[in-house]
């Protein structure tokens, strides 16, 4: 009896979670389907089956150079995270080893710069680049979006870093290691996979920043997020593009947050929920 | 015993992310307060000089300006209300034992990942289009005239689409907190005869409400400054019906070249977001201690 009921609740909540787990996705599945369409197919009304054209793809490359874009995408958010991280990690470290009375308020301070809105500092910040020369160039977006993100990557580094126990370093010490020993092959091991899980979650946040990455660039610069705002006035049938380049932008992400969820939940709360 | 020499170190390993941050913050800030008190338009530098505060005044008195605020507000507490209430829901739902959870779980998590224009134009163009989109396909299969959404729900689509995008987080986000309670306590809660509301009621809100807490704090940091999706979609249109702060500060500093008005806007948003901030540290601080 009692089987037969677990059995039927199970029956019941698989079912409901993946109609709706289906509606939730799907903009997301309909917006790939209509990527292997073509232009005509794309207009004709509701069709989940595409005929499997590979055009838009190749359309969305020769006309607008996607590649272009997407190597900008992935040098930004990688380039930004990799600075980042050059940055906080002594940060960090030292305050998760040897805080001091005012590691709490620094930390708080820190965060306090994420909440700026950044239309308030929009114009200020339009003229130091273009004044410098760096309007649209990449080192400039690098240096921004690493600016952006840089008090999560503190914050989320320190989570991890505190959860090291204190004794393993003592434990070292007693065995006479040295500060760099220390550092090298006892903490650096076991602070890898909190590096790795901030590095993830940040190319993420940067991969998909669309203020400042729509803003400060035109051409040269411009990543991902400036290729598919530049869609936003359609000119004819570009339905299948759309999808195609919709498609193209968000999947090295999409698969990448996928394996992150953990993490995710992790850095975005500054590990209140874990 | 080395306590002189590793806080010295400390402190020269934190120095960089300090000087970054605070030069970060305070030199853009300074030039926008400087601005927002002056007379300062790059295409027309003749009467340019400080204004005191007219700046203030003209943009407080264009109507726009109270519409997007107000329009700020309604997208924010819009979006937290669904998010909130549709992530328990569905973090109640995911908790139960199903096949394939995980599949579910990366459905549920994926419009998350989604770039904000990518979100916005897929919205737009396949799903709200009143001519070529799915909702309009749905409407004919109905018999019904399908609905111009941006054209006279502008808000309302805005916030399906940013709530869509929202959504995933706090379901994550309350997720995570669902499954960290202490099976023992349900079952002995099954046991003393609570029902599944009582239960809900007394054992797994209060266990939430961290989470719902934090949930609703770094969305609202994200939220007040919505901005890609209204670019790509309505362009704050018609007239000012879909503007919020944020990209009433942008038509005015990069389209209108009226950078005081536009600064005097920037600090309001500031002001804004500080009332906001002022919450939202203290409850994270607290969860700091814990």
């Amino acid at each position: 009896m009692a089987r037969a009921v677990t059995t039927q609740h199970k029956v019941i909540a698989t079912g409901a979670a993946w109609i709706v787990a289906l509606l939730i996705f799907f903009p997301i599945l309909y917006t790939i389907i209509t990527s292997f369409k073509s232009e005509q197919e794309a207009i004709q009304g509701f069709a989940l089956i595409p005929s499997g054209t590979f055009e838009s793809y190749t359309e969305v490359q020769a006309q607008s150079g996607y590649f272009k874009f997407f190597f900008n995408s992935v040098l930004l958010s990688v380039g930004s995270t990799i600075l980042a991280l050059i940055v906080a990690v002594p940060a960090a470290w030292s305050m998760a080893f040897s805080p001091g009375k005012r590691t709490k308020d620094i930390l708080m301070w820190m965060l306090s710069t994420k909440m700026m809105p950044a239309v308030a500092v929009l114009f200020p910040i339009y003229l130091i680049f273009r004044d410098t020369g760096l309007l649209d160039s990449r080192i400039g977006l690098m240096v921004m979006l690493m600016l952006i993100n840089l008090p999560i990557v503190i914050w989320m580094l320190y989570t991890y870093f505190r959860e090291i126990p204190g004794e393993i370093l003592e434990a070292a010490r007693m065995d006479g290691a040295t500060l760099w020993g220390e550092i090298a092959y006892v903490l650096t091991p076991m602070a890898v996979p909190g590096i790795a899980s901030t590095m993830l979650l940040n190319i993420i946040l940067a991969w998909n920043e669309a203020f400042w990455t729509i803003r400060l660039t035109t051409t040269e610069a411009a990543p991902l997020t400036a290729f598919i705002s530049s869609f936003s006035s359609p000119q004819g049938l570009f339905w299948a593009k759309l999808s195609a380049a919709s498609t193209l932008a968000i999947a090295p992400i999409l698969i990448m947050g996928w394996f992150s969820q953990k993490q995710l939940v992790r850095g975005l709360t500054f590990g209140a929920v874990k | 015993m080395a306590t002189q020499q590793t806080r010295s170190l400390a402190r020269f390993m934190m120095a960089p992310s300090v000087v970054l941050l605070f030069v970060w913050m305070i030199v853009p800030l300074v030039i926008t307060l400087w601005f927002s008190f002056q007379q300062y338009n790059p295409l027309n530098p003749i009467r340019d000089g400080f204004v005191g505060f007219s700046n203030y005044a003209l943009f407080y008195s264009n109507p726009a300006f109270l519409q997007s605020i107000l329009n700020t507000l309604v997208l924010v507490g819009s979006v937290l209300l669904i998010t909130v209430i549709g992530g328990i829901l569905l973090a109640l739902l995911i908790d139960q034992p199903m096949w394939g959870q995980g599949i579910v779980r990366i459905l549920v998590i994926s419009p998350f990942f989604v770039m904000p224009p990518v979100a916005a134009l897929v919205w737009k163009n396949m799903i709200m289009h009143p001519q070529y989109g799915v909702f309009a396909d749905i409407a004919r299969f109905f018999g019904a005239q399908p609905i111009d959404w941006f054209g006279q729900h502008p808000m309302m689509a805005i916030i399906i689409i940013v709530a869509w995008q929202w959504l995933p987080f706090a379901t994550l986000i309350l997720l995570t907190a669902l499954q960290s309670l202490d099976g023992e306590q349900k079952e002995a809660a099954e046991m003393d005869g609570a029902g599944f509301v009582s239960r809900f009621i007394y054992l797994t809100l209060p266990h939430m409400s961290r989470a719902i807490t934090v949930v609703i704090l770094i969305q609202t940091i994200f939220l007040l400054s919505v901005y890609a999706e209204i670019l790509v979609t309505t362009n704050g249109g018609p007239g000012y019906a879909s503007t919020n702060l944020p990209f009433l500060v942008y038509q005015k500093a990069l389209l209108e070249f009226k950078i005081g008005q536009a600064s005097a806007g920037g600090v309001i948003a500031v002001i804004l977001a500080n009332i906001v901030a002022f919450f939202a540290m203290r409850a994270v601080g607290k969860n700091l201690d814990k």
